[in-house]
């Protein structure tokens, strides 16, 4: 996994609650067996005008001007600025691969939907929780403010802004460290490999049920 | 010992390690393996040159990409094919305890495949590459879905790198009225507490409402918990789970059936158990419900109105509200029951069993498809679950009344194969996502249970089931 440690990058907002795996990466690009190439149908619904299909040139395809990615304002943005709930739904790993791949590398959100949040941390992608009235005041600045950039510091837990000002946010001491470093989670789960072997060999004894 | 959750006994009973900061190694005794979400997990293992853990955890069968037509034409999409071809050759190289290829007579969706082969067991932590795989939970389970990169890793560890969320208790006491079903229970509780309500909570659902329902019931309602936000929906071990476990394939032989039995029924919440949230309902109170948004939250009774954004004083609820009805087409202050429909789907891990068909068979019978509505698919959760239904008869009794019956699959819930919804159309479906795009681009889904879809289908737009004859 790439590690991620500190970036300042222009912020794209994306002004809706709930925005759902679906939304993010619709599910005729589920069918590809990489993990790799969804950045270009992030969003692909709102992005596009026609119906995308996995194949096709989606350079040529007609763009949405209204949607807010569209905007060449937000071109090359590496922040996500988002809304309640962000990555409800589907389980779908495809999703953060797809934010990851446009060039996004954090995404900031009052609140998050659970597997969302967890499969990011998977991919160098970071989440960030923000209080409601925070991320409400980014969005404001984030409109008025042309080329409006972010300042995120994993080390330091801190949210700068151009002003400036300061926030802090949490993230837990197991994922700060594999994602500082980049590390690669099954070889260090493996590392505890003896004592998984202990754990199955008494759940097998007290369990046998559980291992037909 | 203090009191404990069955979320905590069922959490306690697999921990491996923990660090300080408690994250835990938590052992997986049940993986469930797709071909949509394995893989890049597969990739990454020949990547890295491991192997699994322990093969015999893994149950797998195709389901999302599976037509439910015209078998003998295999599957025709070629980048669908090609994903299933990927799976059989995964499964092949590095081995399962089973393997439900396309077009074997148990193939289905895995979250019906599981419980009705007896891989899914009370008191097992069980994890799949699908949200939905909280529906495990019916049966006093810790199951809850999970990333790519989780699946290799649980392939790879035979473990899951997890911190303990909160416990919730949602607690329905009293009576269910007729024609009221787990699918409104599930709906009704996300109408009460969000898309969100859940999230960082594993729920139990507890009360007399609940301990009367099947384990069919019980997995509609726990396979919905992850739409109110919660990874994990989960209920109390009783008579009603053991007996639908007792003498399925890979259910505890006889000499070890009374030892598992005696630590089932030790799969409850302690008196006095302490939860992070409690949220009550009454079973009274619970009328069949309608989704008439683009979120599961947005429900309300078959009785109900489309609400009006302009009551709405939250401004980004509002906006959603707006955006909900122009892609719904819906005008605000719309009786639900002058919404007329265009397709209805009766299938999905959330309504595909024996009694979801039994139950929408039941409001069909002797009555014919409303001509207006153009097509009404009813999609078995497994190739078990179609024959039992051909046995009864049921098979019948929707092609009588003008009805498709498929092959099973996950078909028109997500539209990853060739059914799915042509932009604007309105369709009833007894799935669980009434997402954007979900049944296909511009479709506009209202989610529902069987017997509601069913006499959808035969009214032509929705209609109160209790009243409907």
């Amino acid at each position: 996994m790439k590690a991620f440690t500190q970036l300042n990058g222009v912020v794209c907002p994306l002004d809706r609650a709930n925005v759902d795996t679906d939304a993010i990466i619709p599910k005729q690009f589920l069918k590809s067996i990489k993990r790799s190439g969804f950045g270009p149908n992030l969003f692909d619904e709102w992005r596009y005008l026609d119906h995308g299909e996995p194949g096709m040139d989606n350079s040529t395809r007609p763009v949405n001007p209204e949607f807010v990615l569209n905007f060449p304002r937000y071109a090359g943005a590496q922040v996500l600025l988002a809304r309640d709930n962000f990555g409800c739904g589907s389980s779908r790993e495809h999703a953060p691969w797809a934010i990851d791949d446009y060039g996004f590398r954090v995404v900031i959100a009052p609140s998050f939907a659970d597997i969302f949040f967890n499969n990011c941390y998977k991919n160098g992608l970071l989440p960030i929780v923000l209080p409601a009235d925070v991320v409400e005041r980014l969005f404001k600045e984030c409109e008025v403010q042309e080329g409006y950039r972010l300042n995120v510091d994993l080390e330091k837990q801190q949210v700068t802004t151009p002003s400036g000002e300061v926030f802090s946010f949490d993230v837990t001491a197991h994922r700060k460290h594999c994602l500082l470093n980049g590390l690669d989670e099954i070889g260090l789960t493996l590392a505890h490999a003896d004592e998984i072997r202990a754990f199955e060999a008494r759940h097998r004894e007290a369990k046998p049920w559980l291992f037909v | 010992m203090a009191a404990q959750t069955l979320y905590d006994k069922l959490w306690h009973s697999h921990v491996v390690s923990e660090e300080a900061d408690g994250t835990c190694l938590l052992y997986i005794d049940r993986h469930l393996v797709h071909e949509v979400t394995s893989p890049q997990a597969f990739e990454g293992l020949k990547l890295a040159g491991r192997k699994l853990w322990r093969a015999h955890s893994v149950v797998s069968t195709p389901d999302h990409n599976t037509p439910t037509d015209h078998w003998d034409e295999g599957i025709k999409d070629p980048i669908s094919r090609q994903q299933v071809e990927t799976l059989d050759a995964n499964i092949r190289e590095f081995g399962a305890l089973v393997y439900y290829p396309f077009k074997d007579k148990h193939q289905g969706i895995l979250h019906v495949v599981g419980p009705e082969s007896g891989a899914t067991l009370p008191g097992m932590t069980v994890v799949c590459g699908d949200s939905h795989t909280s529906t495990h939970g019916a049966f006093g389970a810790l199951a809850h879905g999970i990333g790519t990169s989780e699946v290799e890793h649980v392939l790879a560890t035979q473990c899951l790198v997890a911190k303990k969320s909160k416990a919730m208790l949602v607690r329905v006491d009293g009576q269910l009225g007729r024609g009221v079903t787990a699918k409104d229970v599930a709906l009704a509780i996300i109408g009460r507490i969000g898309t969100a309500g859940g999230t960082g909570y594993a729920i139990e659902f507890g009360g007399s409402a609940i301990r009367g329902l099947s384990m069919e019931g019980r997995m509609t309602l726990c396979n919905m918990a992850i739409e109110a936000g919660a990874r994990a929906g989960m209920v109390a071990v009783d008579q009603t789970t053991i007996d639908y476990v007792k003498g399925r394939p890979f259910a505890p032989n006889a000499e070890q059936w009374d030892a598992a039995v005696a630590n089932w029924r030790t799969l409850v919440s302690d008196d006095g158990a302490v939860f992070d949230a409690v949220v009550e309902l009454k079973a009274e109170d619970i009328e069949p419900q309608v989704t008439w948004g683009t979120s599961p939250e947005q429900v309300l009774s078959v009785n109900g109105r489309v609400p009006d954004p302009a009551a709405e004083s939250d401004a980004v609820k509002k906006g959603s509200y707006e955006r909900a009805l122009q892609y719904m087409g819906l005008s605000a202050n719309t009786p639900i029951t002058e919404i007329p429909v265009d397709k209805v789907f009766i299938g999905s891990c959330t309504n595909s069993r024996i009694e979801d068909l039994r139950a929408a068979a039941s409001v069909v019978k002797g009555k014919k498809k409303a001509d207006s509505v153009k097509l009404v698919m009813i999609v078995p959760g497994s190739g078990l679950v179609k024959a039992q239904a051909e046995a009864e008869g049921l098979d019948k009794v929707f092609l009588d009344a003008g009805f498709e019956w498929r092959e099973p699959g996950c078909s028109m819930c997500l539209a990853m194969n060739a059914d799915r919804l042509e932009p604007g159309e309105r369709c009833a479906s007894t799935s669980n996502r009434n997402f954007e795009g979900r049944q296909g681009q511009g479709g506009r889904t209202h989610l529902v249970s069987p017997e509601m879809a069913a006499a959808a289908a035969i009214a032509g737009h929705f209609v109160d089931v209790r009243t409907f004859a």
